[in-house]
């Protein structure tokens, strides 16, 4: 559930999802469900002349389960906030 | 969009698939479910190559299995009506490794 909450904080900033298929997607968080799934507005292929299979395409959902990373925008993340989410979720809540 | 993860805002509109074997199919979004499963109506694949134009086989109707769903992306119209598929040349996606 952490990082299903700590990824709805991010909803509205930009982000770089890149997929199990090397295919890199940038677009505006748009939201995320529990199997973090992600939905991304204005979205463009990161390299688009290798990749034009998205040209056309400028909302989109990509699949928890094809998701390999997700780049975040730097002030986007709050290290100390993140770490001790951690460690109560280690102990169990 | 409306808000929500889920694609009920997609319904009845063209999407375009992107599938974990690297395949592109484009069709009517006609129904979903938790799982990503998809009926698609009016379905067609679009396939790249490098030695010639991105060619569209038609399918139909189709259900595609959410396991095997990478992307789905709302088609813009407009956009893919100034698309030139016969120009296009590039390599086919590569399968999802997981």
């Amino acid at each position: 559930m952490l990082f299903f909450s700590y990824f709805k904080d991010l909803v509205g900033k930009e982000v770089t999802v890149e997929l199990k298929n090397d295919l890199a997607i940038r677009g505006n968080l748009h939201s995320v469900d529990q199997y973090l799934n992600i939905k991304l507005e204005n979205t463009r292929v990161v390299d688009q002349d290798k990749y034009p299979h998205m040209l056309s395409v400028r909302n989109c959902f990509i699949r928890g389960s094809v998701v390999r990373y997700v780049q975040l925008p730097p002030e986007g993340v709050d290290v100390d906030l993140l770490h001790d989410a951690t460690r109560r979720e280690a102990r169990g809540g | 969009m409306s808000i929500g993860t889920g694609l009920e805002s997609l319904v009845d509109q063209t999407i375009s698939i992107i599938t974990n074997d690297g395949r592109n199919i484009v069709g009517v979004l006609k129904g979903f479910d938790q799982a990503t499963n998809i009926i698609l109506d009016e379905s067609h694949e679009r396939v790249y190559s490098t030695k010639e134009g991105v060619q569209q086989l038609v399918l139909g109707l189709y259900i595609i299995r959410g396991d095997n769903i990478g992307v789905v992306g709302e088609l813009d119209e407009e956009l893919d009506a100034h698309l030139d598929l016969s120009s296009l040349r590039a390599h086919p996606l590569k399968p999802v490794i997981h």
